[in-house]
């Protein structure tokens, strides 16, 4: 593997002694290379008090509940110039529409299948295709309303989308709270920098919602947020988002379904609900259609969705559009839908269904990574160049098994990025989540998103279920 | 043949109930090998009760009734014309890609001892229909139909690890089967005339359609080891038992719940209809 | 607001209600279980904390007999108590958790400090002198919570449905001290001047903190039916029947207002409320304390299931 794209030193990388900053990084460095070094272990400190004090939590999956962990923070923010952010806007944007495109296509004509760009049982023997939703259409055609793709950076001018979340992207919660924290520890920062605002995002999604209202004459739409309640890892940003907007936080049992329409209990009795952003997967949305002993989701609420007078935030069935194995064809899909290329390319990708790249994805495996097309959060996954002998013999014996249910990329330089780490600072993979809005009026993307980096010298695994981290991400507005 | 059906469900709530939600898939659709003489669906409680379609091309009841309700009766009669098709069913619509068939569901899904025995049981022959006439066969002779030994949340796994199952164990495991070869498969509910002439039944009836290159959905009764003819009365189809169930319910309250069945699938020109004595199930035909 | 959110508030503030009610409890029979054995009484302060709790069965099935050792467990630490001080406070801090955004971080974490500051706490090793400081230290969260609901939140909807969840639960407790020990205040148990019947009288009244109020409304020796006055009719009394059940209808009448609707709940409350008001001690005495007593607390049970069924369901 050669050295990594460094974020603040560029391509030669952070090991060069005396290296230059780039631009966008050459105020930090002037000002970091001035402060002291127990100025930054006080500041440290104080950020993790100020988290512990908001309360963020994660829940791990696996451990007790009660085991609430702190992600770790760093401090030292991640840095993106006006002019690489357009291209990222642009790449973003198009992406998203190409996602609803698809989704729209897959639930309707099936265009793209009759055309040969995908193959059919991909996309309809998918578990993440819905049938139900062929008599749905969901309000104003919008099905990904909330995009979280995340991207990884390998050179100067080098962003690929390693992986688009269409179903309901976390992490927004962090983006915000970073930034919170970052004012507060650096106020000094800020007035060198003009860093372009995140804080805008809870009005923008609440726009959002409200722009997709089944009822375009609706003036004043009810939205809510529906959560699997407090034992879920991610409540806390269910509950803060809500807040943060001004909406009920609502579990299943707090909506009903009377007449095909949703209504809330509340104290003054019944309340119409327009539209529901769910933090809830599909199979647990409605216990009539999908599975039926789930208690978190609204008995009837698919006869609603169907009849038309709920939007549901992201659509059902829109999982169909993230998978692993249809990302694959996501190039040639942008293709289809905009007759242009993809502003932001895919990670080259060996889809092992295909006998000639399972061939050589098993010649190579010490030198891929290799992911289950269902599996997320960095589980289920074979990092080659770390990974044991053993390791990869078994994980070689499951791919020969089942070929279908695996993809394998080139083990990415992952760009660095400067860190604390117990010994002072040193670079760190970093990959970048950020959150594209899709309205019935317009598209809002957030200028930056969570910069998530692998606190591990050398790992690239940046999932915080695996030790990960998160850093503020600044977006210069030059 | 002319098949009249006589189907009482009723629910005994241990409190009263608040508020009950269900979908039905209790209605036949017609197609070429089945008329629809007459057909009625019936709640004894107030409440709503819609007709619609499913994703499946199912006609799908939505009931929604408010309590307090101690009790609940659906009352299903009709009749129903059949014609012998050899088990091909057209005249349906078919609203779905066929591929949505291809993939496993967890009641389906197979393991590696299903995998070989479908891998074996084809080995030879290419042709898409002999394989699966081979697989009835096979399934008919391996798994023994045993009512006391599954429940409706038996997997194929298990129903073919332990080799005993009723109808809907059967379909599933020949389901897993024919989509393990690539064959586009889904599950039947519906009714069965008795060619015995015993008319009240303990549960209504379950098989396996799959699709033919040339010919379409081709039905299979892996129990009878044949293919549906015209003592079959074809209900609902979808991915499983779960997908195609007759019933699907919430409610609000109740406590526990208690189900009689009363069912009675009689051949018409031989006999009107019947009305007593019908058998009691506690537990196979509704599920929640 | 939510029905659920609501429901939790109520039910926030009734399970810390109730923890402060345990600790008084337990704290009033280490008091009299402190005083010298006579009269054939030993013992019978900690059976009386069981028949409080109305818990009896639970309580004998786990651990037979009612001694100092099991009822400090029964009720301050049992994990199969649903009631126990553990449970109410793990219960308090479920629903404030489930409403953490209805609530302001001053009374979120006093729910939360309270919880973590009792798992720290070390239950085996507590002598006589750590229990005691640990009833303090649950009367004292319960007051931290008190006080930060006072000062910080909205007085909007929820504020209400958190006094009423208060309130409900406090009347529910003080009727459930007077089910256990009307005897003792019937005029047959008038006093011939025993140390003992002094004392019971005295705890009754520590256990809802009115001992030095006695005195200051009645300006007396300790009387048995003065002591039913100030438990059941006296308004200033803020333990009272009387005084919870106007803090239950003046709440009831505000959320009345706020939703422009009136309803069983208010109807309900309104009746009590004016039967206590019209009521004179003599009275109850005459048509039976222990009657009137079960009355209410069946009365009371109805009123927290009408307001459940008007807003919280």
């Amino acid at each position: 593997m050669t050295a990594a794209f460094d974020e603040m030193f560029g391509e030669a990388g952070a090991a060069i002694e005396g290296a230059l900053p780039r631009k966008a990084y050459a105020a930090l460095d002037k000002w970091m290379k001035a402060a002291p070094p127990e100025f930054f272990d006080a500041r440290r400190r104080q950020a993790e008090l100020f988290f512990r004090r908001i309360g963020i939590t994660f829940a791990v999956y696996g451990e007790a509940e009660s085991h609430e962990r702190l992600i770790p923070f760093d401090i030292v923010p991640r840095i993106i110039s006006g002019k690489e952010w357009k291209t990222i806007e642009a790449g973003l944007t198009q992406r998203a529409a190409v996602l609803n495109a698809f989704l729209a296509d897959v639930y309707g004509p099936g265009e793209c299948v009759k055309a040969g760009i995908i193959p059919a049982e991909l996309v309809y023997g998918n578990a993440g295709y819905r049938v139900e939703m062929t008599r749905v259409r969901p309000p104003h055609d919008i099905f990904v309303h909330i995009l979280g793709a995340d991207l990884v950076r390998v050179g100067e001018d080098k962003f690929y989308v390693l992986e688009d979340n269409a179903r309901t992207p976390s992490g927004v919660s962090y983006m915000l709270e970073n930034r919170e924290v970052m004012m507060r520890l650096f106020p000094e920062l800020f007035a060198r920098h003009r860093v372009a605002p995140v804080e805008t995002y809870p009005d923008s999604l609440l726009a959002t919602l409200r722009s997709v209202t089944p009822y375009a004459s609706d003036q004043d739409p009810t939205a809510v947020v529906l959560t699997p309640g407090p034992y879920n890892s991610a409540f806390y940003e269910h509950s803060f988002l809500a807040d943060k907007m001004g909406v009920e936080l609502v579990e299943g049992s707090d909506l009903f379904v009377q007449d095909a329409r949703v209504f809330m209990r509340t104290t003054e009795g019944p309340r119409r609900v327009d539209v529901i952003y769910r933090r809830v997967d599909d199979d647990f949305l409605d216990p009539l259609t999908f599975k039926p002993e789930s208690a978190l989701g609204v008995p009837g609420l698919m006869a609603a969705y169907e009849a038309g007078t709920v939007t549901i935030v992201n659509a059902v069935g829109a999982g169909v559009a993230d998978d692993k194995a249809v990302y694959t064809y996501m190039p040639e899909l942008v293709k289809f839908y905009t007759g242009q290329d993809a502003i932001l390319p895919n990670v080259p990708t060996w889809r092992c269904r295909e006998p000639d790249a399972l061939a050589y994805v098993l010649d190579h495996l010490p030198e891929l990574v290799v992911k289950e097309v269902n599996g997320s959060g960095g589980y289920g996954m074979l990092v080659g160049p770390t990974a044991s002998k053993s390791e990869i013999d078994v994980f070689a014996h499951k791919l020969r098994k089942d070929p279908q249910g695996f993809i394998a990329q080139p083990t990415l330089a992952l760009s660095t990025c400067p860190t604390f780490t117990e010994k002072g600072l040193a670079p760190r993979h970093v990959d970048l989540r950020p959150f594209v809005l899709t309205g019935a009026d317009k598209v809002r993307v957030t200028p930056g998103g969570l910069t998530r980096v692998a606190l591990t010298e050398g790992s690239l695994v940046v999932n915080s279920s695996q030790g990960g981290g998160t850093k503020d991400t600044w977006v210069l507005d030059e | 043949m002319r098949i009249r059906i006589d189907h009482e469900t009723r629910y005994h709530y241990d409190a009263p109930v608040r508020a009950v939600s269900q979908i039905l898939r209790l209605t036949p659709r017609p197609h070429d090998g089945q008329h629809i003489v007459h057909w009625r669906v019936d709640v004894d409680v107030d409440g709503r009760l819609r007709e619609t379609e499913d994703a499946f091309g199912n006609i799908v009841h939505r009931l929604a009734a408010d309590g307090p309700l101690e009790t609940m009766t659906l009352t299903v009669t009709g009749e129903v014309e059949t014609t012998d098709t050899v088990g091909v069913i057209t005249g349906l619509p078919e609203p779905l890609a066929p591929q949505v068939f291809l993939r496993d569901t967890p009641l389906t899904e197979p393991n590696a001892a299903l995998c070989a025995f479908a891998r074996d049981t084809v080995r030879g022959t290419d042709d898409r229909l002999e394989q699966l006439h081979r697989l009835l066969s096979a399934l008919h002779a391996e798994v023994t139909y045993d009512t006391r030994s599954t429940t409706s949340a038996t997997s194929a796994i298990d129903a073919f690890t332990q080799k005993h199952g009723i109808c809907q164990d059967l379909s599933h495991i020949f389901i897993a089967c024919a989509r393990h070869i690539g064959i586009p498969a889904r599950y039947v509910s519906g009714h069965l005339a008795r060619s015995d002439g015993v008319i009240e039944q303990e549960a209504s009836h379950a098989w396996a359609e799959a699709l033919v290159p040339g010919l379409g959905w081709v039905g299979f009764d892996v129990t009878h080891d044949a293919c549906p003819g015209e003592r079959h009365v074809r209900i609902a189809c979808g991915f499983d038992y779960l997908s195609a169930a007759p019933v699907r319910g919430s409610r609000i309250g109740g406590g526990a719940e208690r189900l009689s069945v009363r069912l009675a699938v009689a051949q018409q020109p031989m006999m009107q209809r019947q009305s007593t004595g019908f058998a009691q199930n506690q537990s196979r035909q509704i599920q929640r | 607001m939510l029905s659920r959110t609501a429901d939790s508030l109520y039910w926030l503030a009734r399970y810390v209600e109730r923890a402060d009610f345990l600790a008084r409890i337990l704290e009033a029979a280490m008091r009299m279980a402190s005083l010298p054995a006579g009269d054939g009484a030993a013992g019978a302060e900690w059976d009386s904390a069981i028949a409080i709790s109305d818990q009896r069965e639970a309580f004998t099935a786990a651990y037979g007999a009612a001694d100092e050792q099991s009822v400090r467990r029964f009720l301050a630490f049992d994990h199969a108590n649903p009631s126990s001080i553990r449970n109410c406070l793990a219960a308090a801090r479920n629903n404030a958790r489930a409403v953490r955004t209805a609530l302001t971080s001053e009374v979120w974490e006093s729910v939360n400090d309270a919880w973590n500051q009792f798992n720290a706490l070390d239950e085996k090793g507590m002598d006589m002198q750590a229990f005691a400081r640990f009833i303090e230290w649950t009367k004292s969260a319960a007051r931290a919570f008190d006080g930060a609901v006072h000062r910080t939140q909205l007085r909007n909807d929820g504020h209400a449905f958190l006094r009423l969840g208060a309130a409900i639960e406090r009347a529910d407790n003080t009727a459930r001290i007077l089910d256990v020990k009307y005897h003792l205040l019937l005029p047959a148990s008038e006093p011939v001047g025993g140390g003992l019947d002094y004392f019971q009288w005295s705890t009754i009244l520590r256990e809802v903190s009115a001992l030095t109020a006695y005195r200051w409304v009645y300006r007396e020796s300790i009387k048995p039916w003065l002591v039913a006055d100030l438990l059941i009719l006296n308004r200033q009394m803020p333990r009272s029947l009387a005084s919870c059940s106007a803090d239950i209808a003046g709440q009831l009448d505000q959320l009345g207002q706020a939703y422009g609707r009136r309803g069983p709940a208010q109807r309900a409350a309104t009746a009590t409320l004016g039967r206590l008001t019209s009521l004179r001690i003599e009275q109850i005495f005459q048509s039976g304390l222990h009657e009137f007593v079960v009355g209410f607390i069946d009365e009371n049970a109805r009123l927290s299931n009408a307001i459940a069924e008007q807003y919280l369901l």
